[in-house]
């Protein structure tokens, strides 16, 4: 494969609720920071990818509205992935090993604070046998607790607003714009059964998988941050990704904690605080899909 | 390093009004197992599944890939979902594409579908609000600012319509057959949003497309359509200055997939297009913005039955969209269908001796695009 890197991270201030700003408003600032932060500018973007959900728009084609962050004109290569961020830098990786385009940009917003998050991930369930009963993510959440032997959780994680943005690049393009590019050695997704009664959830065989397609445990790790929202959802995550020590979720802004987590993991190796880092983003209900990425200095 | 891709497996839904036969599960079910049945593969060939549909709350299921992905057999395996509203079908199968080339997995299946019975998608389109004008009230002005522009005569959007129900009476899968359309009955029916009449208009479909895309070791001696090209482009939806009747993006997805293909005289080089055309009219614009007809002289093709099937260059001889039209598939069937062409599958609608097609769709406000030339033989 081509050798492709994280070279800059930008959030906004994390924690954010209740926030006045649109999902475009939140990302301009964003996208500028990390761009400014390898001094480059739009023009230099060969290839972008958006993640956004309708659901926590309340609208459809949430994407349209965030395209103006980038500032599309001329026209440019873009796509977009309903999904969290963290799967838009995956997009982002695979286009980039194509040798044609050298800088990539992926991006992600979410505003969880103007949506009933228990009510839109319901929407979320199968829609014949799930969604009907409105189960919400707490009780999913409490199911699989109690699978692992834990304490089930009486409280939902509390869902902030955030936007993030992560720019890739490849080969001697990563080298020319930041000291210590973080390369990503391994990246792999997967998903298990949507169905709750069909799966072991006690363990996640996706994370697993895509931990061991990613190189996990090929050398050590000096810092892993996975998208655990609670206690037994990281306790599950350690053991499938073979790892001592995790950090969490202190706050979830759906769409973009995953992306949030692996660009953190990358800064721990663009500023020399780590040499060899994992980042973790999940999907659907009781950590249904997994993907993992792996970074090196 | 980029490996090259051909399409081996293609599938679709026979599609409908309303397929209440099906749950959204079987509905992707009943186009994927075509394919992989064209492909001469199971479930288990296959290494990663890339879905596409449009808006969500056009059957009320958010991120419904998430549940889907136990009838598409992806339990240990990856699964991405792409949203790009209407060329959401063409997107996805770029990203597919991209997956092979790259050299990241070797048999993907890909899949766009909507099941638009669930929903009420002009409610889905306005966000739940009142007064949604629906896609065609957004598109109607851009399209007779075109009319307008080129001085066509009023009878060439009901001569696509006809062309493109008389095409889908060959087409076993397609949604809409008309017998004995003409363009005096198309004329007669009412006006939608002017200048588009009700026959003019694109229906609304339950179904699903699913293509099988392999690198050049697995297709091996199959029969195979080879991908020589695909490209996307956005763009800002509303701006002064922004020309929506023949729009940037489109242009510049269309040179860029030629260049690739190495296509300089597309209307002489090209065997057959499937292009998205939600209404008629669309046709002869993106004849001139996909670079078949000068600027102007779209309609002139059409008006010469230059895109009939029997014509030197033949246009959604499927039926296209204004035969059939679940959205998020929509895209997937113009690629499709070109693949189908290709490879000599297409049955009654087949172009003899097609060697290059071109796949297209479009989205947003005439914002989104995506385009694949496929081939007969490899690049």
């Amino acid at each position: 494969m081509r050798d492709v890197a994280i070279v800059s991270f930008a959030q906004s201030t994390p924690g954010l609720t209740d926030v006045e700003e649109t999902e475009t408003q939140l990302l301009f600032p964003v996208i500028n920071e990390a761009l400014d932060g390898i001094g480059i500018t739009r023009k230099d973007i060969g290839f972008t990818c958006s993640a956004s959900c309708d659901y926590l728009a309340g609208a459809p084609f949430a994407f349209v509205q965030t395209l103006e962050a980038t500032g599309a004109w001329p026209p440019i290569s873009e796509s977009h992935v309903e999904m969290d961020g963290a799967w838009a830098l995956y997009e982002a990786w695979v286009r980039l090993q194509h040798g044609d385009v050298d800088v990539a940009l992926a991006f992600s917003s979410g505003i969880c604070s103007r949506a009933d998050i228990s009510e839109v991930l319901a929407i979320e369930l199968d829609p014949y046998y799930l969604a009907p009963l409105w189960l919400d993510p707490l009780s999913l959440g409490r199911l699989q607790a109690e699978a692992v032997g834990q304490e089930p959780p009486t409280e939902q994680p509390k869902y902030t607003d955030a936007a993030a943005a992560v720019i890739l690049a490849a080969g001697d393009r990563a080298r020319e714009l930041v000291g210590r590019p973080a390369w990503i050695s391994g990246i792999d997704h997967r998903t298990d059964a949507h169905y709750p009664g069909v799966r072991d959830l006690s363990k996640s065989a996706s994370a697993r998988i895509a931990g061991e397609q990613a190189g996990v445990d090929k050398a050590p790790v000096d810092v892993a941050y996975v998208s655990a929202q609670y206690p037994h959802e990281a306790l599950i995550l350690m053991d499938a990704l073979g790892l001592k020590h995790v950090f969490g979720l202190a706050t979830n802004p759906l769409m973009v904690s995953g992306l949030i987590q692996i660009g953190t993991a990358a800064d721990a190796v663009i500023k020399g605080d780590a040499s060899r880092s994992v980042g973790h983003a999940t999907a659907g209900p009781c950590l249904q899909q997994n993907l993992v990425a792996v970074m090196e200095s | 390093m980029s490996e090259r891709v051909a399409v081996i497996g293609c599938g679709q839904t026979h599609h409908r009004k309303v397929r209440d036969d099906l749950s959204m599960a079987g509905l992707v079910r009943e186009a994927a197992e075509r394919a992989l049945g064209d492909a001469g593969m199971d479930w288990t060939d296959i290494d990663a599944v890339v879905i596409g549909k449009a808006p969500d709350p056009f059957e009320g299921v958010m991120m419904p890939e998430v549940y889907l992905a136990d009838a598409l057999g992806c339990a240990g395996k990856p699964i991405m979902r792409v949203h790009t509203a209407g060329s959401v079908g063409g997107s996805t199968a770029v990203v597919a594409t991209h997956l092979v080339s790259s050299g990241v997995r070797e048999r993907v299946l890909t899949i766009g579908f909507e099941k638009q019975s669930e929903g009420d998608t002009t409610w889905g389109l306005g966000g739940g609000r009142s007064g949604s004008v629906g896609a065609g009230g957004y598109f109607a002005p851009h399209m007779r600012a075109y009319i307008d522009r080129s001085g066509a005569p009023d009878y060439i959007g009901p001569a696509v319509a006809v062309k493109d129900r008389r095409n889908a009476l060959k087409n076993p899968y397609a949604h809409l057959k008309l017998e004995n359309l003409t363009i005096e009955t198309v004329m007669e029916s009412p006006y939608v949003w002017e200048p588009v009449r009700r026959l003019e208009s694109c229906p609304t479909s339950d179904g699903a497309a699913a293509m099988v895309l392999t690198n050049e070791r697995v297709a091996g001696s199959r029969n195979a359509a080879w991908v020589h090209g695909t490209a996307i482009r956005s763009e800002l939806g509303q701006f002064p200055g922004r020309d929506p009747v023949n729009p940037q993006g489109g242009r510049d997805c269309a040179a860029d997939v030629y260049a690739q293909a190495g296509i300089t005289d597309p209307f002489n080089e090209v065997d057959v297009a499937e292009i998205y055309v939600p209404f008629s009219w669309y046709e002869p614009m993106w004849l001139e913005n996909l670079g078949f007809a000068a600027e102007g002289d779209g309609w002139k093709l059409v008006e010469k039955g230059v895109t009939d099937i029997t014509g030197e260059l033949p246009v959604n001889v499927s039926g296209g969209v204004l035969s059939s039209n679940p959205i998020g598939a929509s895209g997937m069937l113009r690629f499709l269908e070109v693949a189908l062409q290709v490879r000599g599958l297409a049955g009654e609608h087949q172009i003899e001796g097609a060697h290059t097609g071109v796949g297209h769709a479009y989205g947003g406000a005439s914002q989104f695009f995506a385009m694949w030339v496929v081939r007969s033989e490899k690049p």
